[in-house]
């Protein structure tokens, strides 16, 4: 490995949690542009998600993002869609979901920040829900189809139990929109690459440093780049501009491709090889 | 008309933006250009001279005499000949509403979802007239189920993609949509063909399809010299419903029922009832009854109807529904094949199999009215489209 990880050290017993937002902002101080890449919970199976994330640390993830499968996913691509209907096949319900990621803390020691969809929240409630994540070891909360006038009772929830919500940016957000998401932000602000869903594309990276500056002019929150980041040099030129960057369809797609009879370490090994690229080109590009 | 959605686009609890961020300025923009649309007397002087030369409206509204008759009941009912729209359906009010407000924002490329291939049909039909770009979404099931409408599609000049997606019906067709608007918003306007989706669709789908209520009460009060004693219409997502019902809501004496696809039976779980057998959830950007799970995740919903083929329902029926102010009902699959030869056999008009579901429910609910009462009944669209699948079903082969 490359370079040291701020997170280093291993918890002794219960459930340790460093903050998202810390360890982001200890990140940047320290130079280190933030990798956080993603997996979706039960993606085939739960023991395959341990592994994975495993592996994700070990090779240098900052933070990792935890998918929860969800049945309609409006801002997904078609490789977290066949990644959802994997897990749900897979057995992976809300039900299940503390045990899923509390599987997942006991096996890393950087946040865990889960995406999911608003209805699987409301279905459960939103104090329910955080309360039982949080006591599973989550960090933070990414929620894509979350209105702003809804993230005050789910932020109030959040803070109740040191969970961090996260807030979005788009290319097409206005100004006054960017504003209004970073007062109710907390953790890092999610800065879409592009106007689209999650998955490769060409025309990635145009969009994303005027964003980021839009960003920047109206919080100090840490930012991270997603949607489209399919290389390490997608992520270089995207963490140059900004905190550092979210990587999932490109991961999962090639874990997926390993095909059904792949056994969790061989799924875990390339995730693991993967972010390890990313992280060697994140830290080659910060030293040089 | 009835009162609009609150600042936040609700309707009591319901409704709302449940959107990702990249959309949400494309529905403060739709919401704008809506609002100073209906205000300009130039748009809704578009807007209703095409209704009359192109769509053909008004529509007829038709005594329906022998139907009453073998009802029974002394009850008169008035069918409201939305089937007699150009491209056969209602859905064209508010396809060509939204084409022209899209030709107002300078968007030259409009998208939709379709079930049974009628507001796909409308859309393109509309998108060629004004010369838009358009691409239509449809569940592959669905091609499957309404061919002719893909084939009346494509004549148009519209793409039509089939979708994979899930259960590969309106719900997951409505998804691609969505994905494709986040990723072309700024190009495109999404038409979306019913009464749901996130504040201002559920509000604009019945502003443009309140036409369907407004002309009907006028022509009752000519005819009749009084108002509706019930106004009854099929629900999918609720726009032909909700057309009819809106100048009526705020009038008490006006009964409103909305008949939902009771599939196989709501006991069987199989069928699109969300709003009798649902709880609250998000789907497609609203709160709205919603067919769901214990852990939230949307349950597929089934009828023969492609139309009403859907786990969700237009937010504004769901306050409808708990307020009491509307009455929702269900038909099955074979109750609404008998409701279509109810009708073919009495009044000589073959409806589609989703208005069938309205005419099915007709006899339980005439039940409950005195001798003498009005029942209006959104006629919604004409079953030509569904005549290879109902042979199919009934089992005679048609070419």
């Amino acid at each position: 490995m490359s370079s040291s990880n701020p997170h280093e050290g291993r918890a002794g017993t219960g459930r340790r949690r460093p903050g998202l937002g810390a360890a982001l902002e200890a990140c940047r101080a320290s130079g280190r542009k933030v990798l956080a890449p993603y997996l979706m919970l039960g993606d085939p199976d739960v023991a395959t998600s341990v592994a994975v994330a495993r592996a994700m640390a070990a090779a240098g993830a900052d933070a990792i993002e935890l998918g929860v499968p969800f049945s309609d996913p409006l801002a997904d691509g078609p490789t977290i869609q066949a990644a959802g209907v994997r897990a749900l096949a897979g057995g992976l319900r809300v039900g299940r979901l503390e045990s899923a990621v509390a599987s997942i803390r006991d096996a890393v020691d950087c946040p865990l920040a889960l995406m999911s969809y608003v209805n699987p929240l409301l279905q459960r409630g939103y104090a329910d829900f955080v309360a039982a994540m949080a006591a599973a070891g989550a960090n933070g909360l990414i929620v894509p189809d979350l209105p702003l006038e809804e993230t005050m009772p789910l932020g109030a929830a959040c803070r109740g139990h040191g969970v961090d919500l996260v807030g979005f940016a788009a290319p097409t957000s206005t100004d006054a929109r960017l504003a209004a998401v970073a007062r109710s932000a907390t953790g890092f602000i999610y800065c879409v690459s592009v106007a689209g869903v999650t998955g490769p594309r060409s025309d990635t990276l145009q969009r994303v440093p005027a964003t980021v500056a839009r960003v920047r002019r109206v919080t100090d929150l840490p930012v991270l780049v997603g949607f489209g980041i399919d290389s390490p040099q997608k992520a270089v030129a995207a963490a140059a501009v900004a905190d550092g960057v979210i990587v999932a369809s490109w991961i999962v797609a090639a874990v997926a491709d390993l095909g059904p009879g792949a056994t969790p370490a061989e799924r875990a090994e390339l995730a693991g090889a993967m972010v390890g690229g990313l992280r060697r080109a994140l830290d080659g590009a910060a030293a040089g | 008309m009835a009162d609009g959605p609150d600042a936040q686009g609700r309707f009591g609890p319901y409704g709302g933006q449940y959107v990702p961020e990249t959309l949400m300025p494309a529905l403060e923009e739709l919401e704008a250009a809506f609002r100073a649309a209906i205000a300009d007397p130039a748009f809704v002087a578009a807007f209703e001279g095409l209704l009359a030369s192109f769509v053909g409206r008004p529509t007829p509204l038709t005594p329906a005499e022998r139907l009453a008759s073998r009802i029974g009941g002394g009850v008169r009912i008035y069918l409201k000949r939305e089937d007699l729209c150009h491209t056969g359906a209602h859905k064209i009010n508010n396809a060509l509403g939204q084409a022209l407000l899209a030709q107002r924002m300078g968007k030259p490329r409009v998208i939709a979802e379709t079930g049974a291939g009628q507001h796909g049909v409308a859309t393109a039909t509309v998108a060629a007239l004004l010369g838009q770009s358009c691409r239509i979404y449809m569940g592959e099931e669905d091609m499957r189920r309404q061919e002719l409408n893909v084939f009346r599609m494509r004549l148009l000049g519209a793409e039509v993609t089939a979708v994979r997606a899930g259960s590969r019906t309106l719900k997951d067709a409505l998804n691609e949509a969505i994905r494709d608007w986040v990723t072309n918003v700024e190009t495109t306007h999404y038409i979306l063909g019913t009464a749901a989706g996130p504040h201002p669709y559920p509000w604009l789908v019945r502003t443009f399809q309140a036409v369907i209520g407004t002309e009907a009460r006028d022509q009752l009060v000519r005819l009749e010299g009084r108002l509706p004693d019930a106004a009854v219409a099929c629900i999918g997502g609720g726009s032909n419903a909700i057309g009819l019902f809106a100048p009526f809501i705020s009038m008490p004496s006006v009964r409103l029922y909305g008949v939902e696809a009771g599939g196989i039976g709501v006991e069987s779980g199989q069928h699109a009832a969300s709003l009798t057998a649902g709880r609250p959830g998000v789907l497609h950007g609203a709160l709205s009854y919603l067919l769901q799970d214990a852990d939230g995740q949307v349950q597929p919903a089934h009828s023969i109807s492609a139309g009403l083929d859907y786990p969700g329902v237009g937010p504004e029926h769901s306050q409808l529904r708990d307020s009491g102010r509307a009455a929702y009902l269900t038909c099955t699959d074979a109750e609404a094949l008998e409701g279509m030869r109810l009708l073919a056999e009495t009044e000589g008009i073959i409806p589609a199999l989703e208005t069938a579901h309205a005419i099915a429910a007709l006899p339980r609910i005439c039940e409950g009215l005195p001798p003498g009462s009005v029942v209006l009944v959104s006629l919604s669209g004409r079953g030509d489209k569904d005549m290879a699948q109902v042979a199919q079903r009934l089992g005679t082969e048609i070419i």
